[in-house]
Parts: structure tokens; C-alpha cells; sequence
């Protein structure tokens, strides 16, 4: 029967395409990263080595007076500073690690692959070509998807805001860059614990450090590969897990679900082909059974109760 | 379809019953909370976080509540794409019940918008992100929302060719036979557009990455959803009628929901194997029989749907009017907790963050199911929705009232 033929063929598309979903989805462990992308010789990016850092936030008020935010009082500041908020686009945290504190900058990593551009329906969230990822309030319907994609919990949203809300996170400077300037945070920073450049050459800076005092360092950089690369690089000398980074593997966070989505809308062709088969068999039933009349199997069915 | 006004009757009587009364007055408390998070913003009537971005309102009113409202592409599916046309008589009760989960969910998610204003960018393709699984869900949540109300039109246009209006009446007139046409190719599309939305409600999960714990963070999320929303959307019909039946004194039609709960029992033993089949397969077994929280909810979510699959399997409960309710409940719950864990319980940001619903989001969220449960009820009472009695049997069943369109 035609009917027959046509569910058979309906449900051999959705298992075709499970089945390619599913194998795709297998061998993701044994592929890795295939699918990340490579960065561009104009990737910036920024080195923070919490072993150079002193922990006096001066970088949290350079950056606070680079976007011309209010600034608090000092005490409060220094409260709010150990942790991200609408105002503050970066923060150190303090960790006791023994007798020494230990520091870990927070802000924007500015993933190479980023979950949270990924997840943006109109492009709010963008990703530039020096590899900046800022945001854009006109494009933003205030969905909070990137605060849900971001491995890092970064992104921060304006909650008592009624009118315009915003979501802030680190956009690297990009207005003082345009302007040939430094970051505000690494302009500020009086150790230079924070530094800027190209992510390839803070990546070989990186590398030469750890080399050269393998002592002085966890045997690891942040960002190099975690979640598929970060332009935004850490080191450091206790473990990251102390100091309260997440461990978000090295693989790109978009990559699953590009493997799957992209297997079942590829072209929107199986959308397309399931929409022709499902309206061939509506129609075929609509004509070849009139509405006016039960069928055989409805009248069998609803008989006397 | 205006063959259909002899088949469907709306139910007609009082207007202010005690139930529509309680209804309205949750529905309007509940509005009240709107209106204030609309002058407030969000962080005045919820506890979201940064942590939690995602609350009560998007997992409830949005991901479980347009599951709930899937009645109408489950048995769409049953009537129009294998022909089963005894189901017909549910079609339109099913559908409202749709149109209101929908529309309530559509507009739960502009409550939760934070940037509402910026929606009508929607449209403009040429800012699509093509890789964002949300935006290929408002979209087709948006576009669905459309063609529920179209598909739900013939009832309306029923009502309106019996109005005194002369215009209206020739309007109708004018309508139905494009609406004819059209018909066949919408109910397609009624059938694609959830589809595709229910299963990507899933995959929005995906990029949740480690802080979906990792019993629900599968690559098969999207056809769990799917799977999941046409067990539910099956059960909530055998609810629907059956409480109809129940509410406003009417024969049961047993007969027709224990093969629709049968339907919901495939769809969750399907369901089953492959949740079962992934974990093992993704070495996750010890993890879901170690008793910590995680694995609880896991092994909860499962007795669910073994236990409500298992009574709509066996023969016996599953003709039983009254267990057939019973299994039809416990299948909304089993696959309401599977979405909820999904999206809330078995999300964690990492340490230092907290989430517990306001009482004045709960507020909400109670009011907006309210006022879909009172839209059903004024729906059902005023249109022809709900299947007309049957001829010999409608004598005996004379409380509904006057079925004033049956001509």
C-alpha cells in the first residue's frame, strides 16, 4: 500500500539519520577536536601569570574607569572584586593556598570556538577577526543562552534592570585597541602579571616560562587547549582546580552539538524531504477519505459504548 | 471541515462555576506578578542567577508545558499521517489543549526575555545565527504557534456560520473553502514544526556541556525529547478527555484512549531501551545505580516510565477507565521529570551557585497554567470542540446543556 510505503520510508529517514547521528557522536573521542577552528595570525589575546601577581586589583579599577563605570567606594570595591559582576568585567579571586594567598584573574576567556556565540540567536555574541568576542544590546533579546553555553560562567546579566538590561563580560579593550592602546587591565597592572599580544607569541612566552622554571609552575597553561584553545591564557603555581577554575575539557563547546544538529539539517535537506513525504501522505489520506465519511474502521470501532 | 460541526457540540452551561471562578482568580494573581516584572525586571520577581540563567518559568511553562501540549501533534500524527481516522473525534480537544500550551509557552518565554523588546529582530534573516539551535526553536515554536490557531479555526468558523451577523456569516463562507485547501499542507506542517522544535529543545541542553550531569548529557538528547513528547502528548489526551468527561458529566471514550495509551506505552518503552542502551554504553552505569542524588532522580525518572509504560502495555489496566488515568498521570510525570531534570535538577554551574524558585515566580507559573486551564474550559463550553454525543446516547446525558450548534 502506498500509506505503507510511505511510513516505511519516513521512519528509514529518521533512523538513517540517528544512525549517522549516533555514529558521528561515537567516534568524537577518537576524532577530538577535528572540527575546532584554527585561530588567525591576528588573534590577540592576553597572558596572566598568577605567580607575578600581587593581588592589588589594580587591574579591576583600570578596568572599571576604561568603561567609565561608577566606581564604587574602595571598601566595597575590594568585596566586589573577587568575583564578576555587572560592574566589575574582571576580578581576582584570593585563594589561601598553606600559608601564602594565591590569585586568579577572572574574566573573559575569549574561547576560539565560543559556546556562548554558538548559542546567540542574532548574533549578539560575536567573535571579530583579532578573535574578540564582544556583545552587541541592539541584536540581544535577553535570552541568557550564553550564560547557560559559557564553560566559564562568565557572562553576567543586569537582573534588576527592567528597562535595559544588559550582559557584560570582558570584551578585551577593543575601543582602546582600536586606538592602538593596551587593555585597561594590563595598562594598569603594576607587575605586569597580565600581559598582551598575539595569542601565538604570549603562547611561546608561556611555554619559554614554564621551561624556564619548571618549579615555579603547575606543568600546565590555561587555555592552551581547553576548550578548544582560549585567547585569554593562564598560569600558574597550584592547581587551577584550587583556584577555582572548572575543569571544561579540550573540547570546543559548540562541537557536539554542530555533530548532531549539523548531521539532521545539513542543507535542510531531511527537514525539507520529511515535510514533502508528511504533506504527500496528509493530502493522499485527506482526498482518499472524505471527512463526511467514518471509514470501515471507524465504524467498527465506535460502536454502542 | 463544516461537515464536523454535527460531530463536535460544544458543551454550552453557566459561565461562573466555582472551578472558573478559582481559575480566574489564580490567573490574575498570576498576572499581577507579570506586570510587576515587567516594571521590577526579572531579578524583582525571580531568583535566577548568573549561575542559573535558566529557571522555573523556561523549564516549566516552556520545556515541560509545550511537552504537556503536544496532544496535538500526537494524535495528528496517529489521524493524519497513518490514517487512523476513529481518533478524529479527539483532534479538536487535542488541539485546543495545544493552542493553549503553546501559546502560554510562547508566552512564558517573553516573560523570561530579558530584552523583549528586541523580538521583533526575529524575523530578520540576514542576523540569523544558522547555528543556533535556539533560534531554529523560537522559530519553529513561533511559526507552530501560527498554525495551531489555524488548525483550530474550523472550530471557530463553525461557531461564526451559526451567528446572527450577516457578515460574519459570509465572511466564514469566504474563509472556509481556502481554508479547505490549505488544510492538508498546514497539518503537515503542524506535524514537522514539533518535530523539529521538540527534539532541538533537547539538543539546547548540549551546550550546557559538564554542567549537565552526565546520566542526562547524551548526544541522543534530541530524540529523548522527541520520543519523550509523544508519550506525553498522548497521555495528556487520555487526561484531558477523560477528566472532560469526568468535569462536565459525559460518556467516556475509553475505548479510543486505551489505544492511545498504547500509543504512549511504545513511545516510552522506545524511550527506555535507548536511555538504557546510551547509559551503558557511555560507561555510565555505576553512576546511575550509586544512590547519591543524581542517581536517584535518575532511577525515579525510570520507574516512572517503566511502571506507566508496563500499565498502559497489559491489557487489563489499560481498558480500566480508571487506570488508564492513573498510567496516563504517571506517564506526564515521567516524562515531565525527565525534561525537568534535564533543564533544572541535574544542572550545575560549579560550586557557589544557587537556585531555588521565588514564590513569586512559582506564583506565576501557577497562574499562567490557570489561565490555560480556564481558556480550555471557556473553549470547550462556547465552541464546538468536544466530541458531540452520540445520538442514541444523548438523551440520557441531557446536564451538558444545549449543543446549540448542532443544525
Amino acid at each position: 500500500m502506498n500509506r505503507r510505503t510511505a511510513i516505511t520510508a519516513l521512519v528509514g529517514t529518521a533512523a538513517a539519520a540517528c544512525g549517522v547521528t549516533t555514529a558521528r557522536a561515537g567516534t568524537h573521542g577518537a576524532g577530538a577536536t577535528t572540527g575546532a577552528k584554527a585561530t588567525s595570525a591576528k588573534a590577540v589575546g592576553l597572558l596572566y601569570d598568577a605567580t607575578m601577581c600581587v593581588g592589588c586589583l589594580a587591574c579591576v579599577s583600570g578596568c572599571a574607569e576604561a568603561q567609565a563605570a561608577r566606581m564604587a567606594e574602595e571598601g566595597r570595591l575590594y568585596q566586589e572584586s573577587r568575583k564578576l559582576t555587572p560592574q566589575a568585567r574582571t576580578a581576582v579571586r584570593t585563594v589561601k593556598h598553606g600559608e601564602a594567598e594565591c590569585y586568579m584573574k577572572q574574566q573573559c576567556m575569549h574561547c576560539i570556538d565560543p559556546g556562548c556565540v554558538s548559542a546567540c540567536m542574532m548574533g549578539a555574541l560575536s567573535k571579530d577577526e583579532r578573535g574578540i568576542v564582544s556583545w552587541d544590546g541592539d541584536r540581544c533579546v535577553g535570552c541568557r543562552y550564553c550564560q547557560v553555553a559559557c564553560p566559564f560562567n562568565v557572562p553576567r546579566f543586569e537582573w534588576n534592570n527592567a528597562r535595559n538590561p544588559r550582559i557584560v563580560k570582558c570584551e578585551m579593550c577593543w575601543p582602546r585597541q582600536d586606538k592602538g592602546e593596551r587593555p585597561a587591565c594590563v595598562e594598569s597592572c603594576p607587575a605586569e602579571a597580565v600581559i598582551f599580544g598575539k595569542r601565538e607569541e604570549l603562547l611561546t612566552e608561556a611555554h619559554r616560562r614554564l621551561k624556564e622554571s619548571p618549579d615555579g609552575y603547575v606543568p600546565r597553561i590555561l587555555g592552551e587547549r581547553d576548550a578548544g584553545g582560549t585567547q585569554v591564557m593562564m598560569l600558574s603555581s597550584v592547581s587551577f582546580a584550587e583556584l577555582g577554575v572548572p575543569d571544561v575539557g579540550d573540547e570546543p563547546i559548540p562541537q557536539t552539538v554542530r555533530d548532531v544538529q549539523g548531521t539532521l539539517y545539513n542543507g535542510f535537506i531531511a527537514p525539507t524531504v520529511l515535510y514533502g513525504v508528511l504533506a504527500a501522505v496528509v493530502w493522499r489520506n485527506h482526498r482518499m477519505t472524505p471527512e463526511t465519511n467514518d471509514g470501515p474502521e471507524e465504524a467498527e470501532h465506535v460502536g454502542p459504548r | 471541515m463544516s461537515d464536523h460541526a454535527e460531530r463536535y457540540a460544544p458543551i454550552g452551561g453557566r459561565l461562573l462555576t466555582a472551578p472558573v471562578i478559582i481559575l480566574a482568580a489564580l490567573s490574575a494573581m498570576g498576572i499581577s506578578f507579570v506586570v510587576w516584572r515587567f516594571l521590577a525586571g526579572l531579578g524583582a520577581v525571580t531568583a535566577l542567577n548568573d549561575g542559573y540563567p535558566w529557571g522555573l518559568w523556561i523549564t516549566m511553562d516552556v520545556v515541560v508545558g509545550t511537552a504537556l501540549a503536544c496532544g496535538g501533534y500526537a494524535v495528528a500524527v496517529l489521524v493524519y499521517l497513518l490514517n487512523r481516522r476513529r481518533y478524529h473525534p479527539l483532534m479538536r480537544s487535542a488541539i485546543v489543549t495545544s493552542v493553549m500550551g503553546y501559546t502560554l509557552g510562547g508566552f512564558g518565554v517573553m516573560l523570561d526575555l530579558g530584552r523583549f523588546y528586541n523580538v521583533y529582530q526575529l524575523p530578520l534573516f540576514w542576523n540569523w545565527n544558522v547555528h543556533s539551535v535556539l533560534l531554529e526553536v523560537a522559530l519553529c515554536i513561533t511559526t507552530y504557534i501560527v498554525v495551531l490557531w489555524v488548525e483550530l479555526s474550523p472550530a471557530i468558523l463553525d461557531r461564526t456560520a451559526t451567528m446572527r451577523s450577516e457578515r460574519l456569516r459570509r465572511v466564514t463562507a469566504w474563509i472556509r473553502p481556502k481554508l479547505e485547501i490549505a488544510l492538508p499542507f498546514l497539518i503537515a506542517l503542524g506535524m514537522l514544526l514539533p518535530t523539529m522544535h521538540q527534539s532541538s529543545l533537547g539538543s539546547l541542553m548540549m551546550l550546557a556541556g559538564y554542567k549537565l550531569h552526565p546520566l542526562w548529557q547524551t548526544p541522543f538528547l534530541p530524540l529523548l525529547f522527541l520520543i519523550s513528547c509523544l508519550a506525553m502528548g498522548y497521555a495528556i489526551v487520555v487526561i484531558e478527555s477523560s477528566l472532560s468527561a469526568a468535569a462536565f458529566r459525559r460518556p467516556g471514550e475509553t475505548h479510543l484512549l486505551s489505544s492511545l495509551g498504547l500509543a504512549s506505552s511504545v513511545a516510552m518503552w522506545l524511550y527506555v531501551g535507548i536511555r538504557v542502551v546510551d547509559v551503558v554504553r557511555r560507561d555510565m552505569l555505576a553512576a546511575a545505580v550509586a544512590l547519591d542524588r543524581h542517581s536517584v532522580l535518575f532511577l525515579i525518572e525510570m520507574a516512572l516510565f517503566v511502571a506507566a509504560a508496563t500499565l498502559l502495555t497489559v491489557r487489563r489496566t489499560r481498558t480500566s477507565a480508571r487506570w488508564l488515568f492513573r498510567a496516563a498521570v504517571l506517564a506526564v510525570a515521567a516524562g515531565g521529570l525527565y525534561r525537568f531534570s534535564t533543564f533544572l535538577l541535574a544542572f550545575d554551574p560549579g560550586r557557589g551557585w544557587k537556585y531555588f524558585p521565588a514564590v513569586s515566580e512559582i506564583l506565576t507559573t501557577v497562574g499562567l497554567f490557570s489561565l490555560e486551564i480556564l481558556a480550555y474550559v471557556l473553549f470547550v463550553k462556547y465552541l464546538p470542540i468536544l466530541p458531540a454525543p452520540q445520538p442514541p446516547a444523548s438523551k440520557g446525558v441531557g446536564t451538558a446543556g444545549h449543543a446549540s450548534v448542532v443544525h
